[in-house]
């Protein structure tokens, strides 16, 4: 057969959301790839600058839907720094928490979705049934599911309910329970799964470097950088927890990004453990922030997916001048030629699953 | 030693037709009066070679409508169930209940609540309503054709396959070698539904299909040859004949039956239900439909009842690997009977061949369920290597094994 | 200048390195003098630094080889409305340091150099720039739209790209004539 041009997407199973990966197959290998993005393009960097700095809380909630508090936390950290405020000790507790609920949710989507990716539907019931349990934490917490609007500029919107305490040890004991025992049966202690992922979509650090890769795509190639340790936000520095690195040497490949976003739950679970032991009972959680800001705010955190930078300049107004956007997964998607060239076809699916795509925050 | 409930089906439906003939033949030679030329009609029906004919079609739809009206929705319900309960939900749920017209739908009986049975005929009469697409640049007639061939091979395995030692359409004296060229057919059906459609999807689909079914089939008819090295018979009745019997006793009551999966054959056995997964499918090796990579595989294309037929041949396919597997290794259907009652004079076994048989094949069913929900797919240069690099040199060992015991006595 | 690289530590820590700013902005200033049009610690293990878009690859060289700024996080193109700014935002992952490198523009000559010799990662940010502020990368090897559609005539992100602005987005006290 001669080589030949494949579109996966925009509508395809394998694309988790609107976007296109062409790739060039020769038989079953893959012989080149090419990226197409932008179809839900919004142009949110450019609304941006017409609605005043809290009102954008609700845009930057809606770039990723299934990370939405770490997004809207990234975005008001940076406008934060810009207007020279900081948030009351109780508030950066309660945004430590939220922020973890939330990358546990949505690891567990990204964990739910590369399970049907492989053919291995039942992961994904049972991963959608455990983050069911943080959703309706989440929920007690900021009132929704889904695009909480929780964050706000100098703090968070509301206190923790009571009995919060209580109920998110309970939801996490369970969680964690489950994840000890269940499923590694269906994932990595199963030797299909293993070799599916072991070996394939490679990158080496230093490419992974060079190329802009971030969070744990990188940690899986063996970087010790995570930015909550590298440039700790909030109460991060007192909490002890480890990065979740990939130990084993060689270079990344989709097994070692499993391992570690794997891992990152376990580590989550820890970090809401030890916040909710560390924060003060009482206390304000939140100050008012000044209408009108001028200057430049940058902040960098480490999003479920990698590094999600904001850079916010203020003109004096009362809605940002600039607002940019810095998406992990527009990075990563640079890469995946590299990921992509001399596997399978069938390990596409193995290999960009493993990346964690989220089209939303991709296109912005 | 159990009996099966129709001592021969072809004999029980001849003495039917002849009777149902007889019936028609005397009103034929009463208007014969009147009309002088319907008394030859009437000869002619009369006709030993008539009475044979017409009762060979009775007994095809009997097992034809056995098959699918009954086995098919059974099996499909069996799997859907289950690996809903494997993902923690309750699954299909549609039953008599939810007919939407009195006395089904009570009030106190919610259409949710049912156990689903009737859920895979609502999704054929939702298939059947729907358009039939067929893509413009495709080969209308062969697109046409290949779910036609392919659902047609498959029922002609159970042209042959029997259910109980009295229960088939026709008993071959090379049965199995019948069966196994009638499963092999469907990979052509679908390389031709691949190429047909005119779809990159389903092109690499069909060609994935012809590479990975056509690399099983060889595992597949080694095994049953190092099996015929012990059996020196193609007949499936006879087969299960030869396990009909005790292998060890373990005191008086649970006797070790001498299937040929307790022996020199486990090998083999193995190697039988390794590549039949691949034959059927199933999830480790459905890469043909992989639906992560290739959308639908090779039935990307098809809509309607065309994608209903080819998507439900699977099951036919499961059916015929489970009654294989069950004839082969596992005893067929021989059981005990426990007692016998005595309807009309006729003797009716508890406990019948076709239990014995039927429930070998839901318990292989839902064993190969259970595991094909709980793996990855496998990739298909690693399903190439398993088939080449594996299953042919353990099936070759396989016949040496088997030649070696058959020597050794 | 190897100062600063025998103060990173050789086994990755993955912790930051206090006062790396100042070392690193000295570093900096040692080595291009003038050409740093502004040069100021903005936070602890954040600095940013001024120069012209001539000065970029040099400046951007001297970051990534001399003193292992490997991680080039970000491209920002701002519009103001007498020049653009290019902002790099590059990061050392050994000590946690980020540099703010901004190159001023002018406006009526919208080009600057490319960085993808350095970090390919600055691929697909000079594409989006290139795509929605319509800033050319001299160098770029295939500098074409990536958010928006081949056939769009505008670079939206521009001010001179009117964006409708509906009642919604206008507060009440400026409907009333404030600020």
């Amino acid at each position: 057969m001669p080589e030949f041009w494949i579109n996966m997407g925009p509508q395809h199973p394998m694309t988790h959301g609107l976007w296109n990966m062409k790739v060039k197959v020769d038989g079953e290998t893959i012989t080149d790839a090419k990226p197409e993005i932008g179809y839900l393009h919004r142009g949110y960097e450019k609304i941006m600058e017409v609605r005043e700095f809290q009102k954008n809380v609700v845009l930057t909630d809606r770039l990723c839907y299934v990370s939405s508090i770490t997004w809207s936390h990234a975005y008001c950290l940076a406008v934060e720094k810009m207007m020279g405020i900081e948030t009351p000790e109780r508030g950066q507790w309660i945004r430590v928490i939220s922020l973890e609920l939330q990358r546990i949710a949505s690891h567990l989507m990204w964990l739910a979705s590369y399970g049907p990716d492989l053919g291995l539907l039942t992961g994904l019931l049972w991963c959608l049934r455990e983050r069911e349990l943080f959703l309706d934490l989440i929920q007690l917490m900021s009132g929704a599911r889904m695009n909480q609007n929780y964050p706000r500029v100098g703090g968070v919107r509301n206190d923790l309910p009571e009995n919060f305490e209580a109920m998110c040890k309970r939801s996490i004991e369970h969680f964690l329970e489950k994840l000890e025992n269940e499923y590694p049966k269906i994932f990595h202690e199963s030797k299909v799964f293993r070799m599916r992922t072991e070996g394939v979509g490679t990158l080496s650090a230093v490419d992974a470097i060079n190329w802009g890769v971030t969070g744990p795509n990188l940690r899986a190639c063996g970087v010790n950088v995570d930015l909550r340790r590298l440039d700790p936000y909030e109460t991060y520095e007192e909490i002890d927890f480890e990065p979740q690195i990939w130990q084993d040497g060689g270079v990344g490949d989709s097994y070692a990004r499993f391992v570690v976003r794997f891992n990152e739950l376990r580590e989550s679970c820890n970090i809401i453990r030890q916040a909710l032991e560390k924060m003060p009972k009482t206390g304000p959680y939140r100050v008012k922030p000044p209408r009108r800001a001028e200057g430049e705010g940058y902040a960098k955190t480490e999003d479920s997916r990698g590094e999600a930078l904001f850079y916010v300049i203020g003109d004096g107004d009362d809605r940002p001048y600039r607002v940019k956007i810095r998406s992990p997964v527009f990075c990563t998607m640079a890469a995946t030629p590299i990921l992509l060239r001399g596997n399978k076809l069938a390990d596409v699916v193995s290999i960009l699953g493993s990346v964690d795509v989220c089209v939303g925050e991709m296109d912005k | 030693m159990s009996a099966p409930l129709i001592p021969n089906l072809f004999a029980v439906c001849k003495v039917l037709v002849a009777a149902i003939i007889g019936i028609v033949q005397s009103i034929i030679y009463a208007l014969s009066g009147p009309i002088p030329p319907l008394r030859g009609l009437g000869d002619w029906l009369g006709l030993d070679a008539v009475i044979t004919v017409v009762t060979y079609l009775i007994v095809v739809t009997i097992v034809v409508l056995w098959v699918t009206v009954l086995n098919l929705f059974t099996v499909m319900w069996v799997e859907r169930k289950l690996y809903s309960r494997l993902q923690d939900r309750y699954g299909i749920m549609i039953s008599i209940w939810s007919l939407p017209f009195w006395p089904f739908n009570r009030v106190h009986r919610p259409t949710h609540k049912g156990l689903g049975y009737l859920q895979n005929l609502a999704d054929g009469v939702k298939l059947i309503q729907k358009e039939n697409i067929t893509p413009r640049n495709a080969d209308s007639a062969m697109f046409h054709i290949s779910p036609v061939l392919i659902a047609s091979s498959t029922l002609m395995v159970f042209a042959v396959l029997p259910w109980s030692s009295g229960f088939y359409v026709a008993n071959l004296d090379l049965g199995i070698l019948f069966i196994l060229a009638a499963f092999s057919l469907a990979p052509l059906g679908i390389l031709i539904a691949g190429y047909a459609a005119n779809n990159k999807y389903t092109l690499v689909g069909g060609f994935r299909a012809a590479a990975m079914l056509l690399s099983y089939s060889i595992p597949m008819v080694l095994a049953v040859i190092a099996l015929v090295v012990f059996t020196g018979t193609l007949d499936p009745v006879k087969i299960v004949q030869q396990q009909d019997r005790p292998l060890v006793a373990f005191g008086t009551t649970l006797p070790l039956p001498a299937w040929y999966v307790f022996g020199p054959q486990f090998l083999g056995f193995l190697i039988f239900s390794v590549a039949m997964i691949a034959e059927m499918e199933r999830v480790p090796f459905d890469i043909p439909e992989a639906e992560a990579e290739l959308v639908e595989g090779w039935t990307t294309e098809y809509s309607g009842m065309r994608f209903g037929i080819v998507f439900a041949f699977k099951w036919l396919r499961m059916l015929a690997a489970c009654a294989l597997i069950s004839i082969l290794y596992l005893g067929g259907w021989s059981g005990p009977v426990f007692t016998t009652l005595s309807v009309g004079g006729i003797p009716v076994p508890i406990v019948p061949e076709e239990i014995w048989f039927l429930l070998r094949i839901y318990f292989l069913a839902a064993f190969f369920v259970v595991l094909s929900w709980s793996v990855p797919r496998v990739r298909i240069d690693q399903i190439l290597n398993i088939g080449w690099k594996r299953l042919i040199p353990y099936s070759l060992l396989a016949i040496l094994v088997a030649a070696g015991f058959r020597v050794l006595g | 200048m190897s100062a600063v690289v025998r103060a990173a530590p050789v086994v990755v820590s993955g912790r930051p390195v206090p006062l790396i700013e100042k070392e690193v902005l000295g570093g900096l200033k040692a080595a291009f003098g003038a050409k740093l049009l502004d040069g100021k610690v903005l936070r602890p293990g954040h600095l940013a630094v001024t120069i012209d878009r001539d000065d970029l690859i040099p400046v951007c060289t001297y970051l990534q080889k001399t003193i292992g700024f490997e991680h080039l996080s970000c491209i920002t193109a701002v519009d103001w409305k007498d020049r653009f700014d290019c902002t790099y935002h590059i990061e050392n992952y050994y000590n946690g340091c980020m540099v703010q490198v901004t190159a001023h523009i002018p406006y009526d000559d919208p080009k600057i150099k490319s960085l993808t010799g350095l970090w390919n990662a600055a691929n697909y940010h000079e594409r989006e720039a290139w795509d929605l502020m319509g800033i050319e990368f001299e160098g770029h090897p295939n500098l074409e739209r990536i958010l928006l559609p081949q056939d769009f005539k505008f670079h939206p992100l521009r001010k001179d790209f009117a964006q409708e602005v509906d009642r919604q987005y206008i507060t009440r006290r400026k409907l009333r004539g404030g600020k």
